[in-house]
């Protein structure tokens, strides 16, 4: 067993660093390269391959469902575990040595705990030799989907790459030396993390959105929260680093919210992975499993909180600031990120609370969610238009802004009711406020911002030259900042704007929805590689003219015994067409599903526009020099 | 005052204010949007609210689900295997919604003891059952 090897080497970590973090590294692979082999060869002898696996799986899905279930996924976790640590380890040659040995120790601890979770608990390699399976049960028809294969990693090189922050925390907190250059070390890493995570987060949201039929794009689903909350934690974190390194203020905040990321991505991984949640993730319901992982938190969490409680009085900072300064924004997104974050937790937790201390059982609607996290967006938003105005430590020079954000606020407020009349002329509703609320503050956002980049690139000669001249890490902020303003527009617009039909059909039906009608004109079967189905053929026109033909598909798999909706869609960057087809109703009659969804594609570009600038802040030249510096 | 503490008692006092208005949404948020699960039997038994929102969970018995014609609403009957109540949904039904097969759905109980869902979930695979659904089973094994 590899996984033996691996774990065998552990009590040398410390001493031994990066050489064993390469082990670690290669005999992680080694296991994983077995296991993803015997889902690709169709090994039935092997539990894990029988239950998620089935030799008419096609070879890309059969390679999916190696992280399709739960011990498939903790290997990946401690795959993608073993490749920071190594990247750590090897990436920060630089380091001050016992930094180095420290951060490795903690990453190496983590590890640890996790593989002793598989090992003892949820071992991949369980083997069925008694009554070897003719074929496997097939993987759940929802996960064999593209969007499936690549979430999964995403989220969780998202999720584990916290822990790189949180040991560079720790091993600071040891050594009691909470300077800039930590948070430099730190910020990188970081940004890294959040950038994956943003993007598994926006590709879980785009599969739920095509894939489960439903056209929603997010649910307040437990398990989408526990992906939200380490992003929100650690976007907080990001931009407190940023202060700490360039004016070494909120050091132990940046401390305690470096420690929260990373508790709240196990969180997420002990909501999901313990079996309590009500969800398409909740693979295991085995509470042996859920315990270790309560311990193993409770461990984590409790030890390193308790490491912050007893080296934290002993970090001050002594820098002032001003109230009109950037260190007073960054505080504000702060305490805005921080609240939205507990509002989530208590949503969160609280059923589960409720449930495990017999008080009841609740869920918590979407409103809840909706009707705090509306109040707090906004004004984070229109903040933003504002912050990169503003300059360290104190107040000066806001004068020369005052005009440019006169002219941004008109800009936007004019273009804002501009557009809200035009969409709700186009689809047929009054003139809507929160629309309006929603695009003003967008627009105010991308123009205060590109006038930022304007005046900040005429102080060079030349308008070109000094635009080539601002910092990567200033144009990953303007790129990340436009991208909440790109998604904020997509998920107002789509909210208000959005119109769902369910309709029953014959062949020959039509149905109009948001000026665009729907023709069902056929319905055929077909066979697939593990599924036979039926497909409906929609045509759509707006006004006379057909804009495209949809084939939504209902699938039956043999294996599972499951249906599946795959709905269809006609994407574009203004609208989504979305038709999905329900069951049949007897007489040839049909239930359908027809959404029109108006810039429901932005919420996704704004996403990727914000891991974009994750990725690109890590670019900056800043963070190479000095690593030539020490080398 | 020392203006420097000045600045920073004025910081304080907006964080605070800003908290508790913070906390005071949240709250009033939540209490709105409670959904409190209920099994057949309690809603039976008269225990459940009505005109508020609820949810309800159990196995769908056997040869209850029937059509309205024409139109896409359908009724069925939700058992823990002591009580039944009838749900009445109107839309389209989730993949994996069978009879004989555990779901939660959440919506309205009305004077007549119908329960109208907005929404109706059922479980994801074969294997799977809510473990809402399963609590309310417990030690009820089917009596036929």
């Amino acid at each position: 067993m590899p996984l033996l090897g691996a774990t065998s080497g552990r009590p040398l970590w410390m001493r031994l660093g990066s050489l064993l973090a390469l082990g670690q590294w290669v005999f992680l692979v080694v296991a994983f390269i077995c296991l993803t082999y015997a889902f690709l060869s169709d090994d039935f002898s092997v539990k894990l391959v029988a239950m998620h696996s089935n030799s008419a799986l096609p070879w890309y899905f059969k390679f999916s469902a190696v992280w399709g279930n739960h011990e498939g996924s903790l290997l990946l976790w401690v795959l993608i575990l073993a490749s920071w640590t190594l990247a750590v380890g090897y990436a920060s040659q630089s380091l001050p040595l016992d930094m180095r040995a420290r951060v490795l120790s903690v990453l190496g601890m983590i590890s640890i705990g996790f593989l002793m979770f598989i090992i003892f608990t949820s071992n991949p390699f369980e083997r069925l030799l008694l009554n070897p399976v003719a074929d496997g049960n097939d993987l759940n028809p929802l996960l064999q989907d593209f969007g499936l294969i690549i979430h999964p990693p995403m989220l969780y090189i998202g999720y584990v790459g916290f822990s790189v922050a949180f040991a560079f925390a720790i091993a600071a907190l040891m050594t009691g030396n909470l300077d800039a250059a930590w948070a430099r070390w730190s910020r990188p890493w970081t940004n890294v993390a959040w950038a994956f995570l943003t993007i598994g987060i926006a590709l879980g949201s785009w599969w739920a959105y095509y894939e489960l039929g439903w056209g929603g794009w997010w649910f307040w689903d437990p398990v989408e929260n526990a992906s939200f909350m380490p992003w929100l934690a650690g976007t907080a974190l990001i931009h407190s680093l940023a202060a700490t390194e360039k004016r070494g203020v909120f050091r132990s905040w940046t401390v305690l919210l470096a420690i929260l990321a990373f508790s709240l991505s196990l969180l997420g991984t002990f909501l999901v992975r313990s079996g309590i949640l009500v969800s398409v993730h909740a693979f295991a319901s085995d509470p042996t499993r859920g315990l270790f992982i309560l311990a193993f938190l409770v461990l984590v969490i409790g030890g390193s909180l308790l490491l912050y409680a007893i080296k934290a009085p002993a970090i001050r900072s002594n820098a002032k600031f001003g109230l009109l300064s950037r260190e007073t924004f960054l505080l504000i997104n702060n305490i805005l990120l921080a609240i939205a974050l507990s509002v989530v937790l208590l949503g969160t937790l609280f059923p589960l609370a409720s449930s495990a201390l017999n008080l009841g059982s609740y869920s918590v609607g979407p409103p809840y969610f909706n009707a705090m996290f509306v109040p707090l967006t906004l004004p984070m938003i229109a903040l933003m238009g504002i912050a990169p105005y503003i300059s360290w430590k104190r107040t000066n020079k806001v004068s020369d802004a005052i005009p440019k954000w006169f002219v941004a606020a008109i800009t936007s407020l004019v273009l804002a009711t501009l557009g809200t009349s035009l969409l709700s002329n186009q689809y047929q509703q009054d003139f809507h406020w929160g629309a309006f609320t929603t695009l003003t503050v967008s627009i105010w956002l991308i123009v205060s911002t590109t006038l930022h980049i304007l005046s900040k690139a005429k102080h060079q000669q030349g308008l070109l030259s000094g635009l080539k001249r601002l910092s990567v890490s200033y144009w990953a902020m303007v790129i990340a900042h436009m991208g909440i303003a790109v998604t904020a527009i997509g998920i107002g617009l789509t909210s208000v704007y959005e119109q769902q039909k369910d309709v029953r059909m014959l062949i020959g039906d039509d149905i109009s929805v948001s000026g665009y009608r729907y023709q069902l004109t056929a319905i055929n079967t077909f066979e697939g590689p593990n599924f036979s189905g039926t497909r409906g053929d929609i045509t759509v026109f707006n006004n006379e003219d057909v804009v495209a033909v949809l084939q939504p598909e209902k699938r039956f798999y043999y294996a599972a015994r499951n249906v599946m909706t795959e709905a269809a869609i006609d994407p574009s960057l203004t609208r989504d067409l979305y038709v999905a087809l329900g069951e049949e109703l007897g007489e040839g009659a049909w239930a359908v599903r027809v959404h029109v969804k108006p810039f429901v594609r932005c919420i996704w570009l704004g996403a990727l526009m914000m891991a974009l600038g994750g990725f690109l802040a890590v670019t900056d030249k800043r963070y190479r020099r000095k690593g030539a510096l020490n080398a | 005052m020392h203006p420097a503490r000045k600045q920073r008692l004025i910081i304080v006092a907006i964080i605070v204010i800003g908290a508790s208005a913070a906390a005071a949404l949240i709250a009033n948020a939540l209490k709105q949007n409670l959904n409190l699960f209920y099994e057949p039997t309690r809603i039976v038994n008269g225990e459940a609210p009505i005109g508020r929102k609820i949810r309800v969970g159990g196995m769908v018995l056997e040869n209850s689900l029937t059509r309205v014609p024409d139109s896409l609403t359908v009724q069925f009957v939700v058992t823990d295997y002591e009580a039944e109540v009838t749900v009445e949904f109107t839309g389209i039904l989730p993949d994996m919604f069978t009879e004989e097969a555990g779901t939660v759905a959440t919506g309205v109980l009305t004077e007549e003891g119908l329960f109208v869902a907005e929404q109706v979930l059922a479980k994801h695979d074969e294997t799977y059952m809510p473990p809402e659904v399963a609590a309310a089973l417990k030690n009820k094994p089917p009596s036929y």
